[in-house]
């Protein structure tokens, strides 16, 4: 074994590459995109050709790696936690067609939203679809259940989902690892017709998932990463990375139970809840351990945890509010500072993105109903001031779908602003309904080039943006190209108007390429010839 | 041996390569270490935090408790003062003292300053002018590192050994830019 310093989505990546992985497939997603980053770089993956090329969204990636699986090869999908909701079709059937080779889904959630539009929790997801759950509460812990989590899936033949949040994912740690990786498995393609899933087959397959969930709730009873410890009066429950603020909180005298594979562990609960006079919960995300718990144990035993307050409802945990629960007055030496001001992110300086909204709020300046629909991305900044242009952000794509609701409703003018990579990601099949209802709308789809806000992978449209949009059907007339620079902003304004005045869909492209990879090809040209 | 440090400032400052300094002089060291990072959204010009902690016995939490932090280091004067409620009675301040003015609201500096004065462990230096007038530009945070190194409580030797080992492979000049801004700091601190 040796000791490397790892994020806990390095650790994910490397444990899964020492455990014969043969192909990621993910989108780019905080807290998620480091792990496949780390694959893409990773030596040994050059070496096996394990595939590691960025999928169009979450439910292409999730549906290739099950064809991988289903030639026999082992496959991790990773996303953030809403990339969920984007594979959630291809996710929950994977567990009714089983798998081949192993599979694992890594979901990488966000309390406290750092960087998302909820704190859904993906441990639901798991529950929903019937598979084992692994969470793991250290960095150490994330390397090695990876080889773990393949040998279930095989065993199982069912895929496996991996839950983190964003403190595992971006925290490091030292971590001990293999020196040698296990090997990729041999090529097998499956044999059997379970994966056409007929009503009569999907039935019998449904069955199956059913009866094997006597296994997957052993699996998660005699698991090594769930563990019970000590004595006292008041049982914790203690999941995920909950164990660490715990470990770091609690006073001597409480028996703890670490969960960190699901479902969960019933008999060990019940045998807590007769030593212990009641059960704490904490768990980083939602009640869904808390409720489980609930239903276990009856109304009459107490459990506390987020729903009764005891910790938030809403937000991370933290060794602070964890502290508050067992009843620790926290009492800072040094009270909040007076002199200090909120200092949001915004649109770097030089962006296209901003010479975009500069246009954008000049031309809705003339048109009193105007509103802007916004997307997922940098340009998401556009919200906040100096430009405040946008109306709505709500999920992947439904910048150019709003606008087209709005503009059925009558709104005029409906203004669309989505980002190259969102618009491939979700965006085209919005676009083509618009195409099919003659919508008033105009779409902005604002190109740089790259996946900027994750910081800066391919974007899987890149060059086919004009073909994509008259592919679709948009008049070629009004698909119109213009780089966003102040220099251009006439020109811009002037086509932006056109636009806006033509009773149909038009696509308006501002392309210049995102300020950091330019700045990081222009350094690396400079260094090449040094 | 247990070190709670925050590293602050405004994305973009480099304050994750100060991290990676220590944590690499503290993996030679065989300590125990849990490093918390800010990755995405707020890495465009927003205020950016990282929690190190370095111990010799096994770390809990990847977060650093309330009044707990040994150390803050802060590539800005007003980012230093947000994480004040973290810093233990007898911490450290270690921090740029040239203001990051990129919104429209910054606090007046005079008042910045005083706020700070009224912390008894502050060190606040003009990195960017020291790292220009030494002909080490773009090793500005380094200097904050050395100023900080008496504050960590990790043998100087250590620190330079790390920086020949993070830097190595970019070459010997900035290695010795960076153990020269080093240095620098050290000296700063000693003022």
């Amino acid at each position: 074994m040796k000791k490397q310093l790892l994020l806990g989505d390095e650790a994910i990546a490397l444990g899964a590459l020492h455990a014969g992985l043969s192909g990621v497939y993910a989108y780019p997603g905080t807290p998620s995109t480091e792990i496949t980053e780390f694959i893409q770089a990773h030596p040994l993956a050059k070496e096996r050709g394990v595939h590691s090329r960025w999928c169009t969204n979450e439910k292409t990636a999730m549906e290739a790696a099950l064809g991988m699986s289903y030639a026999g090869k082992r496959a991790l999908v990773c996303m953030k936690h809403v990339g969920m909701n984007v594979c959630a079709d291809a996710f929950v059937n994977s567990a009714i067609t089983g798998v081949n080779g192993g599979l694992v889904v890594l979901a990488a959630d966000d309390p406290s939203m750092h960087s998302s539009q909820n704190e859904q929790d993906s441990r639901f997801y798991g529950k929903f679809a019937m598979i084992p759950i692994l969470e793991p509460s250290s960095q150490q812990e994330a390397y090695d259940m990876m080889a773990e989590a393949y040998d279930l899936s095989e065993r199982l033949r069912l895929p496996v989902l991996m839950r983190v949040v964003t403190r595992m994912a971006h925290s490091r740690a030292s971590v001990l690892v293999a020196e040698e990786p296990r090997n990729e498995n041999a090529f097998s393609p499956a044999q059997e017709k379970n994966w056409v899933l007929l009503p009569a087959i999907a039935r019998r397959q449904y069955a199956s998932l059913i009866e094997k969930q006597k296994d997957i709730a052993e699996a998660a009873e005699t698991s090594q990463f769930n563990q019970l410890a000590g004595e006292g009066r008041l049982g914790v429950i203690a999941c995920g990375i909950g164990y660490n603020y715990v470990m770091e909180a609690a006073p001597a005298n409480v028996q703890i139970l670490k969960v960190s594979h699901y479902p969960l562990p019933e008999k060990q609960v019940k045998a807590m809840s007769k030593q212990c006079a009641e059960i704490l919960v904490v768990e980083d995300g939602l009640p869904v351990v808390e409720q489980d718990v609930r239903g276990m144990l009856g109304a009459d035993y107490k459990v506390t945890g987020r729903l009764t307050g005891r910790l938030p409802r809403a937000g991370e945990l933290t060794p602070d509010n964890v502290a508050a629960a067992f009843g620790k007055a926290v009492e800072p030496t040094f009270a909040q500072a007076k002199n200090l001001a909120p200092r949001p992110p915004q649109l770097c300086p030089g962006c296209g993105h901003r010479d975009v909204y500069t246009a954008l709020n000049k031309v809705a300046a003339g048109y009193p109903g105007a509103r802007i629909f916004g997307d997922i991305g940098c340009y998401t900044l556009g919200a906040l001031p100096p430009f405040q242009a946008i109306a709505s952000c709500v999920d992947m794509g439904a910048s150019i779908t709003m606008a087209k609701g709005a503009a059925d409703a009558g709104l005029r003018p409906a203004i669309a602003v989505i980002g190259d990579s969102t618009f491939t990601h979700s965006g085209m099949t919005g676009l083509l309904d618009a195409v099919n209802d003659h919508s008033p709308i105009t779409v902005i789809i604002s190109d740089n080039l790259t996946t900027a806000m994750t910081g800066g992978q391919d974007s899987a449209g890149t060059n086919k943006f004009e073909a994509i949009c008259l592919g679709l059907g948009v008049e070629p007339e009004h698909v119109r190209v213009v780089v966003p620079l102040p220099k251009n902003m006439d020109e811009i304004t002037r086509i932006l108007r056109e636009e806006i005045e033509y009773d149909g869909v038009s696509v308006i492209i501002p392309r210049r390429e995102c300020i950091q990879t330019f700045k990081r090809h222009a350094k690396k040209t400079s260094d090449e010839k040094k | 041996m247990k070190v709670d440090i925050i590293l602050c400032g405004v994305g973009g400052q480099g304050i994750l390569s100060i991290a990676t300094i220590i944590g690499e002089a503290a993996m030679n060291e065989n300590l125990y270490i849990k490093q918390a990072e800010v990755h995405g959204m707020s890495q465009r010009g927003g205020d950016v935090q990282s929690n190190l902690r370095i111990s010799s016995e096994p770390i809990a939490s990847d977060l650093i408790p309330l009044g707990s932090a040994d150390v803050i280091i802060s590539m800005e004067p007003m980012e230093a003062l947000r994480y004040l409620p973290y810093l233990s009675k007898e911490g450290w301040i270690i921090t740029s003292s040239v203001p990051f003015v990129n919104i429209p609201n910054y606090p007046d500096m005079e008042a910045v300053k005083a706020e700070l004065k009224q912390v008894p462990h502050v060190v606040a230096i003009d990195i960017e002018q020291l790292a220009k007038d030494n002909g080490v530009p773009r090793s500005a945070n380094v200097i904050l590192l050395g100023a900080a190194q008496h504050a960590l409580g990790i043998d100087y030797e250590k620190l330079e050994a790390a920086i020949r080992r993070v830097f190595g492979r970019k070459g010997d000049a900035v290695v010795e830019a960076n153990i020269k801004a080093l240095a620098l700091g050290k000296e700063a601190h000693n003022f």
